[in-house]
């Protein structure tokens, strides 16, 4: 990973220096263990400041929304999808971007990794494939992909599809994932099973929208939960109120979602909220053979029309 | 004062007993973190936790909260006016309540129970607790408590404090409150003398195992505007995504936004928690929005734990140094580097000693 870092702050001061950008959004190290900070370089002295590890799984296409003049960005396989998706939804043109493509071998999972020690973990450090987690009176090495984060797990878009440099060889993609395995149980669920599945999903939820702010979806001048004429959700931790925000941001999100996680990285209740996005990133691939991101000139399904659309009623 | 010596059978009984004459909540492991729950019959707190994720203020301060219910019914003698809900409170126990969160509630208070103004929500629920609070052993790596005007063993804001020693526990009462939760629980074996020296010990083992700390000796005379011109805040905010975790999950965050809800004919009107890092914190029926980019309210909440707070009141900062802000920000936000660097700031030559935490 430093030799990432290394090649990352080398390109970051090159393009400040010669004037291609006006900033370089990466990561800098955080102040906890498993927690990188999102960062924005101008000058060489701060791009020193970038870094790389299995840390960077906050999604940094979220700051780029609305940006004027030329920015660098660090992105990974699903920032850079994201990326796409926010050209191909008028939210920053791709002439305004300097890409630093980092090909991906999968985030840590903080909260999987937090839940295997009964005392709080002081120190990660990683080492290739190997990490090591150490805390008051233990140190364990394991390795990178039973910690992974579970979208990175199942990943197959590993490697940036736009960029305009990389900061590291392609990585192998993953074969013979398969993404949607575990929608399956859900999937098998009655509709009372299902409802009772997602109301214990969001027991927990505090409104705090951290999901929802962390996703580089969510750019909606005013989000449906804060407008007030009309008001179309309660502001209260009604359970209906609750549930009506997530599956309704889900549902704002069907087609665009590139499973980046970070709205499950951000929940600081550790809710499961993928949960509510892959049932339609799976429907978006069986009905129209459809991944977002992936392409600048492809329309995404839901705002195109084909005339082979699955769909009776539409033709 | 007297200390109660209590072995850990006596302890499940006298919760038990307690329960007879109060709501009691506990430290309850919950998925797969510890929070603050009623505890039911035979219903035993799980005491092997840091600190619960959630601070225990929603017992006292619900995230929602109906005030009022009303009629919008023309035929009905009481149409439009507005009806206080049943607002009387049975006694509760908060068992478990750690000292950061504990000083928590005497801080709120200074906002929520004035002698000009008291909320009376809020003043009955606090009024009718007691607060049973359980000495820190360990620590986590974030606290700072030592440095926000309490420490592992910190008294204030406690009716009882109990000290753990393996399977023992032992007893402080601290206010009369205290004195009949003890006695209601049962425990009345004094401990022998020599077991002060030994919670001394192990009180200064628990404050030397805090490793983090904030400076906040010059916050004070510093004057607002040039802590609130200062250069940091637009860097310091960058990655803020304006979610409300800090705040939410913030033992002394107290603010709140009223809310009717109207279903038919009749209607409620409610408090939820508000969060000053949501635009709509600010957003004025006009249009306009005085704090309309994101490093305007990072700064805001910031500004007013560890300025306008310590001016107003002349009682320290707004912060207990609990570390929940900092273990769950999504971004990594660390109050602990914003402290050092309004702290350390030099307006005339602009720059922050501080660095770093």
């Amino acid at each position: 990973m430093t030799d990432y870092t290394d090649k990352i702050k080398e390109i970051a001061k090159r393009v400040l220096t010669e004037g291609k950008v006006e900033m370089v959004i990466g990561f800098r190290k955080g102040t906890l263990p498993m927690m990188n900070q999102p960062h924005y370089a101008t000058s060489a002295e701060s791009a020193n400041e970038l870094i790389w590890d299995s840390n960077c799984s906050l999604n940094l296409a979220n700051y780029l929304t609305d940006k004027k003049g030329k920015i660098g960005i660090v992105a990974k396989g699903c920032d850079s999808r994201n990326i796409v998706t926010h050209v191909i939804e008028n939210k920053i043109k791709r002439d305004q971007l300097y890409i630093i493509g980092v090909p991906c071998t999968g985030m840590l999972d903080h909260y999987k990794i937090n839940s295997m020690f009964d005392s709080e973990i002081l120190k990660v450090e990683e080492s290739g494939d190997k990490i090591t987690i150490t805390g008051n009176g233990f140190s364990e090495t394991k390795s990178k992909q039973e910690l992974l984060a579970e979208n990175c797990a199942v990943c197959t878009h590993r490697n940036p599809v736009e960029y305009d440099e990389l900061a590291g060889d392609l990585v192998e993609e993953q074969k013979d994932v398969d993404q949607y395995a575990s929608l399956t149980k859900v999937e098998s669920m009655s509709a009372d099973e299902k409802w009772n599945y997602f109301e214990d999903l969001l027991s927990s939820c505090i409104r705090c929208y951290a999901c929802r702010n962390a996703c580089p979806l969510c750019y909606c001048p005013t989000c449906f939960v804060d407008e007030s004429r009309p008001q179309w959700v309660g502001k209260s931790q009604d359970p209906t109120d609750v549930k009506t925000f997530h599956l309704l941001r889900a549902y704002h999100c069907a087609g665009r979602c590139t499973d980046c996680g970070a709205c499950e990285r951000a929940c600081p209740m550790g809710i499961k909220v993928r949960e509510f996005t892959k049932k339609l990133n799976k429907d978006c691939l069986e009905l129209y053979g459809w991944e977002a991101g992936l392409s600048l000139d492809e329309r995404p399904p839901l705002d195109t029309f084909k005339t082979d659309d699955p769909d009776e009623f539409i033709k | 004062m007297k200390l109660i010596k209590i072995d850990r059978q006596s302890l499940n009984d006298g919760i038990e007993k307690a329960k007879s004459a109060y709501r009691v909540f506990g430290p309850v492991k919950e998925k797969n973190d510890h929070e603050f729950k009623l505890l039911e019959k035979s219903e035993m707190p799980d005491l092997d936790f840091q600190n619960t994720r959630l601070s225990p203020k929603s017992i006292i301060y619900p995230q929602s909260q109906v005030m009022f219910t009303y009629s919008l019914d023309e035929s009905k003698d009481d149409w439009r006016i507005m009806k206080e809900v049943e607002n009387v409170k049975s006694p509760m126990a908060i068992f478990g309540v750690r000292p950061c969160d504990a000083l928590a509630f005497p801080i709120v208070r200074r906002n929520f129970d004035t002698p000009d103004y008291q909320d009376t929500y809020w003043v009955k629920a606090y009024e009718a607790t007691t607060f049973v609070g359980l000495a820190c052993i360990d620590a986590c790596g974030t606290c700072f408590c030592t440095s926000a005007g309490t420490g592992p063993f910190g008294e204030e804001g406690l009716d009882v404090l109990i000290i753990a020693d393996g399977d023992d526990f032992y007893a402080k009462p601290i206010t009369a409150k205290g004195e009949s939760f003890i006695q209601t629980a049962g425990w009345t074996v004094e401990a022998e003398s020599s077991v002060a020296s030994k919670i001394d010990q192990l009180k200064t083992a628990a404050e030397s195992s805090i490793t983090s700390s904030v400076s906040t000796d010059k916050l004070k005379n510093k004057t607002i505007l040039e802590l609130y011109d200062a250069p940091f805040w637009e860097k310091e905010a960058f990655s803020c995504i304006n979610c409300g975790t800090c705040t939410y999950v913030c033992p002394t965050c107290w603010c709140f936004d009223v809310q009717d809800e109207t279903h038919g004919k009749s209607g409620i009107r409610m408090r939820n928690w508000d969060s000053c890092m949501f635009p709509l914190f600010t957003h004025h029926a006009s249009g306009h929005n005085p704090r309309n980019v994101k490093y305007e309210r990072l700064r805001q909440r910031f500004m007013h734990k560890l300025k306008y707070y310590v001016d107003k009141y002349d009682n320290g900062i707004q912060c207990v140094g609990c570390g929940r802000c900092i273990r769950l920000c999504p971004v990594n936000i660390d109050i602990r580097s914003i402290c050092n660097k309004m702290n350390s700031f030099d307006a005339k030559n602009n720059v922050c000693e501080a660095t770093s935490s």
